[in-house]
């Protein structure tokens, strides 16, 4: 497949013509599109000759007896920023779990379905997760470095998966804080704890240690959400750059950050997918009534 | 409705009963090292009886009439071995269920593991005692016949088994109080479980660990049934634990039982005894306490 996915999914087509159904309050003050979504920067999605690196099809998981997704279809591009958004316990974060496998930790989770990863079916038990989760880095919403050293934080992964000579780790360390825009701030204290860093420093850590085993996914769960907005903008700033190396998933719950770091958002809602499609369509034009109604603010 | 005058009533009652049970404790522990310090004195101001010599001799034979030596050495030395085999046990096979218990037993396992650990803990030490004497010695005479019938390797191992307890559970709780977040970032990085609790939850839990060894030195050191009937009698500076050895505890329950007329020299030199041996136990726990407010600090 060689274009994004622009249509919605099969879920609840809207015709907008005809008049929606609107409650009392939303007749008299009429739904005006916040200004944010004219002035997010979406130029750079526009391209549509992305390839595809995961490929989600026919995708259900379950806790326990609850069904937490239904039937996802959906393809992520390569070296594109997708953005997952929808309401808390609309199945975005689980849908990102099941990515990297995380889930698995999970004992009441479970899936079926195919997630498809340049042709490796990454539920299939053949899976070591192990190498998944290092070609499949993840970045959590809470900062959460190890209580070691800068240094050591970054050099986990890499002495988890290879066998590397000290100047070479070295190269890896200082490599990987550099991408990831934190060199400057701790090269003259790798060798302090991680944990005196500030939090935005703390996720700029996190985010080096997840390149530092080379993955070509990056997971990002809500990476901001713990974050000043200043720490925020900086974070973003670094998922532009990373963009050009890495396929970037992030879940968030803030639609401006969506508008602004993704090429391509998909909106959950109760666990299906309501609508797919490039950034840039689903903030102006939202084909779906729900999505539309989500994105303006006037729920979730 | 009570009164005004009624409820301030109460709430002094209230008051002096709470003051006064925590007093108690505290009353009892001046009085403690108030005898000590009394008779300690008396001690050290009998005739042929010096604090150099008492803390830089080697001889301890205080019961052989004209030629009383009170250097404390030996004894220390009989404690010193006996604690260093009882950590030797107590130590790994505590850590290693620990690690067990928290990281990768089933809930059902835990459901039996814990209880029987409990167990283990309230077993009278009196029955540690006779299990040293009449099994642990005689099964280690069939493996070697140079062990004596009372050695310090088997009462060792006995207070060892009775320390296991203190460290498994302490240091359990410890590596439970490591964030989960920390357990998904290595997962996230594709570490094996081997590799989160070896290299992420036991270095970020390791003041609590070393909080709870300290404890159990200081268990070790103070113990006293186990050896007064599984050591031996016999003071003096020995290297090899299959010999018998007399520590600090076995001495002053021989004297206090009456081996030593009283209100002689080596009567009050129990005492001395005994306020070293607070002084040391005193110390680990105000390390181990000092220990475990720095773990504390460190997730907050």
């Amino acid at each position: 497949m060689t274009h994004l996915p622009a249509s919605t999914s099969s879920q609840g087509k809207t015709d907008r013509s005809q008049p929606a159904l609107v409650t009392p309050e939303v007749l008299i003050a009429p739904p005006a599109r916040p200004t944010w979504i004219a002035a997010a920067p979406h130029a750079r999605g526009s391209d549509d000759k992305a390839e595809t690196t995961l490929r989600i099809s026919s995708f259900c998981s379950w806790y326990g007896a609850f069904q937490a997704l239904h039937e996802i279809e959906l393809a992520v591009p390569k070296r594109r920023v997708t953005a997952f958004i929808g309401p808390s316990g609309c199945g975005k974060s689980t849908l990102l779990r099941w990515i990297n496998r995380m889930n698995d930790l999970v004992p009441s989770a479970r899936a079926q379905g195919t997630l498809d990863l340049h042709g490796e079916d990454l539920l299939s038990r053949s899976i070591d997760v192990v190498d998944l989760r290092r070609r499949v880095g993840m970045v959590f919403q809470k900062p959460n470095p190890f209580p070691k050293s800068i240094y050591d934080n970054v050099a986990f992964g890499p002495r988890l998966h290879f066998r590397m000579r000290r100047g070479d780790l070295d190269g890896l360390v200082e490599q990987s804080l550099r991408q990831a825009a934190l060199w400057d701030e701790v090269k003259d204290r790798l060798k302090d704890s991680a944990l005196g860093l500030s939090g935005g420093q703390q996720q700029r850590l996190c985010i080096a240690r997840a390149i530092a085993v080379g993955p070509e996914v990056l997971l990002m769960d809500e990476p901001c959400s713990a974050l000043d907005p200043k720490s925020t903008a900086r974070i973003e700033e670094l998922i532009a750059d990373l963009r050009e190396r890495y396929t970037i998933i992030i879940v968030t719950h803030n639609m401006q950050q969506a508008a602004r770091v993704s090429d391509v958002t998909a909106f959950f809602f109760e666990g299906r997918l309501i609508e797919d499609g490039l950034t840039e369509h689903i903030f102006t034009n939202p084909t779906n009534k729900q999505t539309d109604e989500y994105i303006s603010g006037r729920f979730g | 409705m009570r009164s005004k005058l009624a409820r301030r009533a109460v709430e002094g009652v209230v008051r002096a009963i709470l003051v006064g049970a925590s007093g108690f404790s505290i009353l009892t522990t001046t009085a403690i090292i108030v005898v000590l310090t009394l008779e300690t004195t008396r001690f050290f101001r009998s005739d042929g009886v010096s604090f150099t010599a008492f803390i830089t001799g080697f001889e301890w034979n205080p019961l052989l009439g004209a030629e009383k030596h009170f250097g404390i050495w030996p004894l220390i030395c009989g404690t010193l071995i006996v604690t260093i085999i009882a950590m030797l046990v107590a130590i790994p096979l505590g850590l290693f269920t620990a690690i067990y218990l928290s990281e990768y037993a089933p809930r059902r396992v835990r459901a039996v593991l814990k209880p029987v650990l409990e167990v283990l803990a309230g077993v009278p030490t009196v029955v540690y005692g006779f299990f040293a004497l009449t099994v642990i010695t005689p099964l280690l005479r069939g493996i070697y016949a140079g062990f004596e019938i009372y050695n310090v390797f088997s009462a060792g191992l006995a207070v060892g088994i009775m320390c296991l307890p203190i460290v498994c559970s302490i240091s359990e709780d410890a590596l439970r109080a490591v964030p989960t977040s920390l357990r998904e970032g290595a997962y996230g990085l594709g570490a094996t479980k081997f590799d989160v609790s070896v290299s992420v939850v036991t270095p970020a839990a390791l003041s609590g660990i070393i909080a709870a060894s300290l404890l159990a030195v200081a268990r070790a050191v103070g113990e006293t049934m186990i050896v007064a009937l599984a050591a031996g009698n016999l003071a003096r500076m020995i290297w090899n634990p299959t010999e018998q050895a007399q520590t600090m505890t076995a001495y002053m329950v021989q004297i206090f039982l009456g081996d030593a007329s009283n209100f002689g020299v080596e009567y009050y030199s129990a005492y001395a005894v005994a306020a070293t041996l607070f002084v040391m136990t005193f110390l680990l726990t105000l390390l181990g306490h000092r220990i475990r407010i720095k773990f504390r600090e460190e997730y907050e």
